[in-house]
């Protein structure tokens, strides 16, 4: 991008900014980087560049609070540069990733690698989380500390067991001596164990090893039990289960500092979808009821599940490319974020603020980050989006590498035309 | 409701689970489950089993797959199944290669998709696939040249589709054709049972009037009642005024996962005396897909009583499979195929 271009005026869009209340038809001036003005002009602005947005909503920049994007440790799968590129092209300018690279986010070197990276794709801010435990091997506290001054925004041990609560309630306690947020991804490996489908009709009938409500529950109550009567903050991430959003509402009411997300494809697809063996259902957690689904749409549109996330794993081929159980879970879903939110919109299953919040200034709240909407002085990471603009999605004309989506061919109403990081167009359609 | 937009692309992963099975013309293509073929496709095959088991009797070939290749491909270690489907291929004059590949192997680094490639590449016809994945058969079929054909010898816990046609075929033999006036018991570890799982499908597309499973609830698993049956906890209950009683074998390492606590307290509680089948009917049959594991699930005087078909399924089986064999590969079978009279010498 020409970086002579001090001063853009986007004039004439429908401003949606949900932290600031703000959803209006007016212009958005920027100047060296920052939103300067929304309505009416600063004093002898001049504007460098015009972009002109009266059909065209403005959001904040997207905020993902998962996404896996295979740098370092599995580039046959993808990499920085590919996967931020495909996150601009998709309204996403600030993206979070989980430490189970390769090597472990444990320390503050790896994290340095990783920003640097990002830094030279310079096409969306990557933040990372640290292990919470060394290696992710849930037996030796990480450095979390250093893990936060090297830029960490959270810890957390993913999916990997800490089988020992003793050592999972020192990890808390000694995260929050330094107010870090710690991420859980709930799953009991027992009880989930070689499990690739939801305990129901659909797994017993394909004889397909099943994971029970319990794996994702029972270890949510455990945490919530550990950090009861402290001020630590736990964000659940990724929830599949009905009961888990009774779980979380309880202790939200009890006054836990907890918050939760949700992956966007649980909030579209049932465990009905597996019954053809399509490896592209494949996820972890899997993939459950209807009843579920609609409890997750509910706890988003309520509020308990403040975030949705793309849960981006994008595979090669080959990963998919085998019978159900052998295949590896995820979708590569950076690109199904945006769509899949309006998609909720669209059926009224959702309000458009609430689904513009969930993906913009909640995410960044849960990460602590001063981003994800538009106030006078912010940097301009924003997304414009053709809201009338009717498309396909091939999976093959995705910009991430990985291919792998159970939405090929679906359609979808609303699609980003521009993305804009510090007043940088980095996405045009 | 979920709105779901129509798909357009069909993902070449996940094909129509029903309609892979079938050709254009509604014939059978691939033998992969019993779930979505209809009664008449189930009838077709056991008419035809029962044209082959005369040639089974006279231990005679017949040349309807006569230039065909076919390949057994076990992943998983089987000795009688494989068997039964070689004899099979050879009492219809294929030529038959068989393949025993650990999955240690392949995952050495080939797939399974470059041994596929490489047997394709063998001018072969036909891949009989057992499988410790369930689905594999049917991502087998997803992916092969279009001239083969796939019968599913077994996937994970999913199907063992040619097993049950063949429990079809003996129960028919013994009890009629009629399927809606008889009690069929299913009993043992359901849960781990591909073979339980194709005979519910086939029994209730048979109209058995009524399918029963009978077994604790670690080895019975979740909504099964979804795919009609009744669930039953005591074994007593579960085989009162039944016609067949089927036994499931099983398996030792079911007391290493918690599902069980010792052979003796199973035997006790779920084995098949000669007292308690006393509680079926009069003339029930006693079935059980084998091995047999005598004194943990059935009494040796029940496996080898008069009641008891067990080793008619095993001589069936060749003729089921023969049945199914010609019917995927060999086009239209005319009757003078299989005449007595037709047949070529051994």
């Amino acid at each position: 991008m020409p970086e002579n271009i001090n001063s853009i005026l986007i004039k004439n869009a429908r401003i949606i900014d949900p932290k600031n209340q703000l959803d209006e038809q007016a212009n958005l001036y920027i100047q060296n980087k920052k939103i300067s003005a929304i309505g009416d002009a600063p004093k002898n602005f001049k504007a460098d560049q015009t972009i002109d947005a009266s059909k065209l909503w403005l959001i904040p920049g997207i905020v993902d609070i998962c996404a896996r994007l295979r740098e370092p440790g599995l580039e046959q799968k993808a990499d920085i540069e590919t996967e931020t590129r495909a996150a601009a092209s998709a309204g996403i300018t600030t993206i979070c990733i989980p430490p189970d690279t390769d090597p472990v986010i444990d320390e503050p070197a790896v994290v340095e690698l990783i920003l640097r990276k990002a830094k030279q794709a310079k096409q969306s801010y990557v933040y990372t989380l640290g292990a919470l435990t060394a290696g992710l091997k849930g037996e030796h506290l990480s450095e979390m500390a250093s893990l936060k001054q090297a830029g960490c925004v959270g810890v957390s041990n993913t999916r990997y067991p800490i089988n020992n609560p003793l050592i999972l309630r020192r990890a808390f306690e000694y995260a929050s001596t330094y107010n870090i947020t710690v991420f859980i991804e709930a799953q009991d490996q027992y009880l989930s164990e070689d499990g690739c489908a939801h305990e129901g009709a659909i797994a017993s009938r394909l004889g397909l090893n099943s994971i029970p409500y319990a794996a994702e529950t029972a270890p949510i109550a455990q945490v919530l039990e550990l950090i009861r009567d402290t001020d630590i903050r736990v964000h659940f991430g990724r929830l599949s289960c009905t009961r888990s959003i009774e779980l979380i509402n309880e202790a939200k009411a009890s006054g836990l500092k907890v918050t939760a997300d949700v992956a966007a494809h649980q909030l579209h697809l049932t465990d009905m979808d597996i019954s053809s063996f399509n490896s592209q259902y494949h996820v972890i957690p899997p993939l459950r009821s209807q009843r579920d689904m609609e409890a997750l749409r509910r706890g988003v549109a309520e509020g308990t599940i403040s975030s949705i996330c793309s849960d981006h794993q994008p595979h090669e081929p080959d990963a998919k490319l085998a019978p159900f159980p052998a295949t590896e879970p995820g979708i590569s879903g950076i690109e199904t974020l945006l769509p899949l939110t309006l998609k909720l919109v669209e059926n009224n299953s959702l309000p458009l603020n609430t689904a513009i919040a969930s993906i913009t200034c909640n995410p960044a709240k849960v990460l602590g980050l001063n981003t994800g909407h538009l106030a006078i002085g912010q940097t301009a990471n924003l997304c414009l989006i053709d809201p009338e603009k009717e498309w396909l999605l091939n999976a093959d004309d995705m910009l991430s590498h990985g291919k792998n989506t159970p939405f090929s061919g679906w359609h979808f109403k609303g699609k980003v035309v521009q993305t804009m990081i510090e007043g940088n167009i980095v996405f045009s359609l | 409701m979920v709105n779901k937009p129509t798909r357009q692309t069909d993902n070449i992963i996940g094909k129509d689970l029903w309609n892979i099975q079938l050709d254009e013309h509604g014939q059978l293509k691939h033998f992969l489950t019993i779930e979505g073929l209809g009664t008449h496709i189930l009838n077709q095959i056991l008419d035809t089993a029962e044209s082959f088991a005369g040639v089974n009797d006279s231990v005679k070939k017949v040349p309807l797959l006569r230039g065909k290749t076919i390949v057994n491909l076990f992943f998983e270690a089987s000795t009688r199944t494989r068997t039964t489907f070689e004899l099979a291929a050879k009492r219809l004059s294929a030529d038959v290669l068989n393949m025993n590949i650990s999955t240690s192997a392949t995952s050495k680094g080939e797939t399974l998709l470059d041994t596929l490639r490489n047997l394709e590449a063998m001018q072969t016809d036909m891949f009989v696939v057992r499988h410790a994945d369930s689905g594999t058969a049917h991502f087998i079929a997803n992916h092969v040249a279009p001239h083969i054909r796939v019968l599913n010898a077994g996937d994970g816990r999913h199907s063992h589709p040619t097993q049950a046609m063949l429990d079809m075929f003996t129960i028919r033999r013994n009890k009629g054709a009629d399927f809606g006036k008889l009690r069929v018991a299913i009993v043992g570890d359901i849960m781990h049972s591909r073979v339980a799982r194709s005979q519910i499908h086939a029994l209730n597309t048979l109209n058995t009037g009524e399918v029963r499973v009978v077994g604790p609830k670690t080895l019975i698993p979740k909504d099964i009642e979804s795919m009609g049956v009744s669930v039953f906890h005591n074994l007593e209950d579960g085989i009162k005024d039944a016609d067949v009683v089927i036994m499931l074998r099983l398996q030792r390492e079911r007391m290493q996962g918690a599902l069980l606590p010792s052979e003796q307290e199973y035997f006790q509680l779920y084995g098949l005396t000669e007292e308690r089948f006393k509680l079926a009917r009069p003339d029930a049959i006693v079935m059980h897909p084998g091995p047999i594991n005598r004194g943990v699930e059935i009494e040796s005087s029940v496996a080898d009583g008069e009641r008891s078909v067990i080793l008619n399924q095993v001589t069936y089986g060749i003729a089921v499979r023969m049945a199914v064999m010609s019917m995927t590969l060999g086009g239209n079978i005319s009757s003078s195929n299989t005449n007595p009279e037709n047949q070529e010498k051994k």
